[in-house]
């Protein structure tokens, strides 16, 4: 665990949400320095055009702005669209990502968002272990059937709840093909586990579930939270198989938990890459690789198996 | 003038015999039985129901499905009847309409018990999203609820100034009065009720036809096996149709007996509610083999399982039940005269109408226990459901409400229009030919 903390921490794809710290208040300001008519008594710094030219503004003109622009959680990140990646040949049901990821999110319920599943097609076909959650679908028919605007679609490719908008209807779970959505049938009672965090907990879309709310739906949230610090995902960053991988597709990367990087397109060319119920078109943000090859017996998964249960009891622990 | 007094006071409202009284309390009861149920669901969450992640509705939808069906013989009765001129429908219509508008009623409060947050109900219209079919839901429930009610209060006018002077001595007579609109039965008052009528009774038919298809839509807007059917639209209208008239054949079997008006309902009327009944069971026996043998055809593995769960597994009993008691066996009854005898076609109704509560439960709950991924991870007891006490208690108080609201309405409304039946019978003279 030690070790996956360290990964996490590891920024990534740290250039992308680096916005420029200064920026020039006036547009003609620019174009007057351009052309030179400058007043030579003020103090002057110099600043770099968007086209890269270096030129000189009064300081007075140049105001600090905060490193990162007014972010909407509703809107996502601009120009990211995020993806994942599954590399089922790498899975033998270690269900590290499941701790971290039940540790993280306070998930105190019976169902946790991400759960491997032992799947088997037939009697005749190889089974195999398949990490499931959220698919964040492109056309996701949750957000189609919520009635009050409560779960939404940003523009980086999320899907997130409003858990102080849910009216808890459940519609989105009946909809939902890949049943990843969990209901608060109780109170979650989070206060124990929200209570050793260094930061009381707000209410906010990113958090899904930090702390939860009674009679609303939760569900994996894609750690916007983390990719704001530049981390990944907590069950990526907690795989001891490198099984998961996430980045954006606008940059075709995607990285794994020990920090190497691969060409989304590429990846799934040569490894047949695929989407679940892609039949159903709810295009999913989630891309599978098959259970081919594997370096683990399937057996070895095991004796993690836990047919009953995907979140651990505190005496568990 | 003195057969018109007889006919008011056979008609007009009366007080309730000991009986009354009692079934009455009764009902009271269970209905605080489930108002207790639900505060204390409200207070520890809905993990006092047996619904979880997978079983996500239970039985607050199916019996919401239920409730929002039987309304549909408000606008069968009333409104088709009333448009194709069937005389014989003149004391059963106010049955119908009192029995609709205490279900719709009653289906928009079910929908509420089932919302994990009923205190953000206003979100629906002050976030609302117009794809969304709850929303869509959210808007025929409330116009079937005014519809209902409008075509249970305008022709009643006539009716309410007839008992004004008759408990004018009485704390009801100032109601009734009020009520009545300062009616005074004048050629233009008669005018513009008839038209009323004419437009609501007109205006609840395709409202009724949405009302039913959005419903079936909740489900077939989604993925689900079992839901995901493009027959279920015209297939709930047919079942709403067979549960409408089912109910209106038991609550009008039980008040003619109750208050001896065999002299206005007579066999014949129930002879006419057996054939209705008929026809309604064999259009639903058409979407029945539609929805549930042509799939058997080329059923892929996951819709083969859940035909099967239906058909021979965990549910066969209760499928049987409901297809034979509730479909088949009124199909074969009701062909026979003797089938649509009163005493006969009520236990048939009855039957019927308690085949469609489950028949509802079983449209439910099964599609949601065969999901497309394996169900893993969740302890044993959600693989499975049957309702709670505390879903059970609710349930109750919510079908003992309706059956309160329609005592309550048959105690102050005649539940026989007492003008019409005048006219009709000519002790009172038709200066308004084809008043409604």
């Amino acid at each position: 665990m030690k070790k996956s903390d360290d990964k996490s921490r590891r920024s990534f794809l740290n250039n992308g949400l680096t916005i420029g710290a200064f920026s020039i208040i006036s547009g003609s300001l620019i174009a007057s320095k351009l052309f030179g008519n400058d007043e030579p008594d003020e103090e002057l710094v110099e600043v770099m055009t968007t086209e890269g030219d270096i030129i000189k503004v009064p300081a007075s003109e140049v105001e600090e702005v905060p490193k990162k622009p007014a972010y909407n959680e509703r809107e996502g990140f601009a120009n990211r669209k995020f993806v994942m990646v599954v590399d089922l040949a790498k899975c033998r049901n270690a269900l590290k990502c499941q701790d971290a990821c039940n540790k993280h999110h306070y998930i105190v319920g019976d169902n946790a968002w991400l759960k491997v599943y032992k799947m088997q097609e037939s009697e005749q076909t190889a089974p195999y272990w398949m990490p499931m959650m959220c698919q964040h679908c492109d056309e996701p028919a949750c957000v189609t059937v919520c009635p009050v605007d409560a779960t939404f679609k940003r523009r980086d490719g999320i899907v997130l709840i409003d858990n102080e908008q849910c009216i808890g209807c459940r519609f989105c779970m009946a909809a939902c093909p890949y049943s990843t959505r969990v209901f608060n049938w109780n109170d979650p009672e989070q206060e124990t586990a929200l209570a050793e965090e260094e930061h009381p907990a707000e209410h906010s879309a990113d958090h899904c579930g930090h702390p939860s709310i009674k009679g609303t739906v939760d569900k994996c949230d894609f750690c916007p939270h983390s990719i704001d610090k530049g981390e990944l995902p907590h069950c990526v960053a907690a795989c001891p198989n490198d099984v998961f991988l996430f980045g954006d597709a606008y940059e075709d990367t995607v990285t794994n938990g020990s920090g190497q990087s691969y060409r989304l397109s590429e990846l799934l060319e040569e490894k047949a890459g695929y989407r679940l119920m892609e039949g159903l078109g709810t295009e999913p943000s989630v891309f599978y690789l098959p259970p081919v090859d594997r370096s683990d017996a399937f057996e070895d998964g095991l004796k993690e198996y836990r047919e009953f249960n995907s979140v651990k009891k505190p005496e568990e622990l | 003038m003195s057969k018109y007094d007889d006919l008011v006071a056979e008609l007009a409202p009366r007080k309730f015999t000991k009986l009354g009284v009692s079934w009455t309390i009764g009902l009271a009861i269970v209905t605080l039985i489930g108002i207790a149920a639900y505060i204390d669901q409200i207070i520890k969450g809905q993990i006092v129901t047996n619904m979880r992640d997978y079983v996500l509705w239970g039985v607050y939808i199916s019996n919401f499905v239920f409730f929002v069906a039987i309304s549909f013989v408000g606008s069968l009765t009333a409104a088709v009847l009333r448009l194709t001129h069937k005389t014989w429908r003149t004391p059963l219509v106010r049955i119908a309409e009192i029995i609709a508008f205490a279900a719709i009623v009653l289906a928009g409060v079910t929908i509420i018990l089932d919302m994990g947050r009923p205190d953000r109900l206003l979100n629906l219209f002050i976030h609302a999203r117009l794809q969304s079919p709850i929303t869509w839901d959210v808007v025929i429930i409330t116009t079937y609820i005014a519809i209902s009610a409008l075509i249970l209060y305008i022709p009643l006018l006539p009716d309410l100034a007839i008992l004004k002077d008759k408990f004018k001595d009485n704390w009801t007579g100032i109601w009734y009065k009020r009520l009545s609109l300062k009616w005074k039965g004048s050629v233009k008052q008669w005018a513009i009720q008839k038209k009323s009528i004419k437009i609501v009774a007109i205006l609840i038919i395709p409202v009724a036809l949405i009302l039913q298809t959005v419903d079936a839509w909740l489900f077939s807007t989604t993925f689900r096996i079992g839901w995901d059917s493009t027959n279920l639209g015209p297939y709930f209208i047919a079942g709403a149709f067979v549960v409408g008239v089912g109910g209106l054949i038991s609550v009008t079997y039980v008040l003619r007996k109750v208050y001896k008006l065999e002299k206005y309902i007579t066999e014949l009327h129930f002879d006419k509610l057996g054939k209705m009944l008929v026809f309604a069971c064999l259009v639903y026996l058409y979407f029945n083999i539609s929805e549930y043998l042509l799939p058997a055809f080329t059923a892929p593995k996951a819709e083969e399982a859940h035909l099967r769960e239906l058909f021979v597994g965990h549910y066969a009993p209760l499928f049987w039940f409901v297809t034979i008691g509730g479909l088949i066996l009124p199909i074969i009854l009701l062909i026979f005269p003797w089938g649509r005898k009163p005493k006969v076609l009520f236990f048939i109704a009855i039957l019927v109408v308690i085949t469609s509560w489950w028949k509802r439960y079983l449209i439910v709950v099964p599609a949601l226990l065969h999901p497309f991924l394996p169900v893993q991870g969740v302890p044993e007891s959600w693989h499975s459901y049957f309702p709670s006490m505390h879903e059970w208690a609710i349930v109750s108080g919510t079908l003992a409400a309706a059956l309160l609201i329609i005592t309550i309405l048959v105690r102050y409304v005649p539940i026989i229009p007492i003008h019409r039946t005048a006219t009709e019978m000519g002790i009172l003279p038709n200066d308004k030919d084809e008043q409604s």
